[in-house]
């Protein structure tokens, strides 16, 4: 099973749910850090890195003496990538989406592929959790192709607990494509709860089945549960604001690690999920 | 022309309370929300729209079932896996490279612009602000991040404001790219936590290829002091500029429950002083100075 854990408003805790999940379940299991933009899972669970791998997709490469300068690759490209001045090609590395298509048109096979450097992915362990994180490369503004590259460490048929980017958009889409379930994190405020929605559309965009943490759920307000409520979202947790919590997490200390009793809540998390889809099969 | 952007790097750290805040100590400003992801400016603003246009994005490939052949030369070339085996093109994958249409033998696939999000020029209480909607899923929102700050800027060279605000998204991505490029200053909003002061680290260094000063802001400081004194020692070391600390205050969260700022909603207390002598700090910094004249000496390194 896949569980991705979002949120539409970023610092609403997805970090803190998805490493205490990991920590509590303590079995055999692989967290993916999907926020590559800011990775902060390692900070929590604190792995012993093994091997580190650099990644980059492919972006086209031309051979000027073979080139003809038809233009043919600056007609297809709707990036803007490879343009042709004069009797030499320029190619923005950055803006292209490798997608292949210069390559696919052009008549002399002038070009071929090199690499744009999207950043690294790192490979390790805690304890019996398999750890894999992505880091984005500072400079490097599409963070879909890396949150795909960290996917395919997925190990089919084994839990995965992904800690998703903030947003409604293509990065986050990224990150919870695909997965069994949806694990919302939001608090109960007018800020988390408009982005929430906005979450929640997307989830539904993509069909899947979905719940709630809300976290600090003694500040705010009450709409979040209304919603949530209207909504029929299942609530699997209510964490409420403690000084202790929020100080353990200022120094990168998980609440199950200070807290032990909070292991079988977030445990329960986990049940609730099956339970829940168990219960989604019966209905189909 | 000036433009200060409020960034963090990671999320929640109170960009957005503390923009809205500035924006009833500003003077002669207006105001964009470039988090175009989930902006949620508007919420203490209630900003009445004067102005509504749509956003189109990029395109989307759509298979004209009646045309098509089933030659499978679309999915074969397809590198996002956005085309099914009933050859239907799956909107979310589809990346709008346009590949499919080009080489499809029987062109049998159309490639319509989509409309990608919203964005408004709006009145708010606090002068004009230009925001934005992204649609749910979608792509571009770097391009919307750019065209939502040049009709800001254009807007206010029109009607002779001489100060942006502009409340950022988080992380170190695309809209982030499109946010800052340009910035007269950054103001970044870090909490005292591990991963506060990580995601700090990211955005500096993002930042510094642009060349941009930045300017410090520790948000509910109190929570760990110990962790804000690395920040701020963190900071200094990159050479930017500390305007001081804000304490945890549930102030913060009353007032957007109401949809105001900490200003609408209390006439004192201990974030307010904070607050205003944070602005202070930064609208006399050299870095805001009125031309708008990037203050290369302070830039972030």
């Amino acid at each position: 099973m896949i569980i991705s854990v979002a949120s539409g408003k970023g610092g609403t805790g997805k970090t803190t749910v998805s490493t205490n999940m990991a920590l509590a379940l303590g079995e055999k299991l692989t967290f993916l850090d999907c926020d590559v933009e800011e990775p902060n899972g390692h900070l929590f669970l604190k792995p012993k890195i093994e091997q580190v791998e650099r990644v980059s997709i492919a972006v086209p490469l031309v051979d000027e003496a073979k080139c003809t300068f038809c233009k043919k690759c600056s007609d297809i490209c709707r990036f803007n990538a490879i343009v042709v001045v004069g009797s030499s090609v320029l190619v923005f590395k950055d803006l292209c989406h490798s997608c292949g298509g210069c390559m696919v048109v052009c008549p002399e096979n002038a070009i071929s592929e090199t690499g744009r450097e999207l950043g690294t992915i790192e490979y390790g362990h805690r304890d019996a959790i398999r750890f894999v994180q992505g880091r984005l490369r500072i400079g490097e503004a599409m963070s879909p192709p890396m949150i795909k590259k960290v996917r395919e460490a997925t190990i089919p048929g084994e839990l995965t607990i992904i800690d998703a980017p903030p947003g409604t958009s293509c990065p986050v889409i990224a990150a919870m494509k695909g997965t069994d379930f949806v694990l919302m994190v939001t608090e109960p405020t007018p800020f988390g709860l408009h982005d929430l929605k906005l979450a929640v559309e997307a989830v539904k965009l993509l069909g899947i089945p979905a719940g709630l943490v809300i976290n600090r759920c003694d500040i705010g307000d009450r709409k979040v549960y209304e919603y949530a409520e209207k909504q029929n979202i299942p609530i699997l947790l209510e964490i409420p604001f403690d000084r202790k919590m929020a100080e353990a997490y200022s120094w990168g200390q998980c609440i199950v690690e200070v807290m032990p009793e909070w292991k079988d809540k977030f445990k329960g998390i986990y049940r609730d999920i099956e339970l829940h889809l168990e219960g989604l099969k019966e209905t189909v | 022309m000036r433009e200060l952007v409020i960034v963090s790097g990671k999320g929640g750290t109170g960009k957005t309370s503390l923009t809205a805040a500035f924006s009833s100590l500003a003077e002669n400003n207006v105001l964009c929300d470039a988090d175009v992801d989930a902006a949620d400016l508007h919420l203490l603003m209630q900003p009445d729209i004067k102005q509504r246009s749509e956003f189109m994005g990029g395109s989307i490939a759509e298979i004209v079932a009646d045309a098509c052949i089933q030659c499978g030369v679309c999915r074969d070339l397809c590198r996002f896996d956005a085309i099914d085996e009933m050859f239907v093109v799956d909107g979310i994958a589809c990346e709008g490279c346009g590949v499919c249409v080009d080489m499809c033998p029987g062109k049998a696939i159309m490639f319509p612009v989509q409309k990608c999000g919203e964005w408004f020029i709006s009145d708010t209480r606090f002068g004009p602000m230009v925001h934005a909607r992204l649609g749910i899923a979608e792509e571009n929102s770097g391009k919307l991040v750019s065209l939502i700050r040049k009709e800001v800027r254009k807007l206010a060279e029109e009607k002779g404001f001489d100060l942006i605000l502009t409340d950022g998204p988080p992380g170190i991505g695309c809209p982030v790219i499109a946010s800052i490029s340009g910035a007269t200053a950054l103001a970044i909003v870090v909490e005292p936590t591990v991963s506060g002061l990580h995601d700090m680290v990211r955005v500096a260094d993002l930042a510094r290829y642009f060349r941009i000063p930045g300017m410090i802001i520790v948000n509910k400081y109190d929570l760990n002091i110990e962790m804000t004194r690395s920040i701020e020692q963190k900071a200094q070391e990159r050479n930017m500029t500390l305007v001081g600390r804000v304490p945890f205050d549930p102030l913060f969260t009353q007032a957007m429950v109401q949809g105001q700022n900490i200003f609408d909603y209390a006439e004192q207390g201990a974030s307010l002083d904070a607050v205003k002598d944070i602005w202070d700090k930064i609208i006399r910094s050299p870095s805001m100075n009125k031309l708008g004249v990037v203050d290369f000496k302070a830039t972030i390194k």
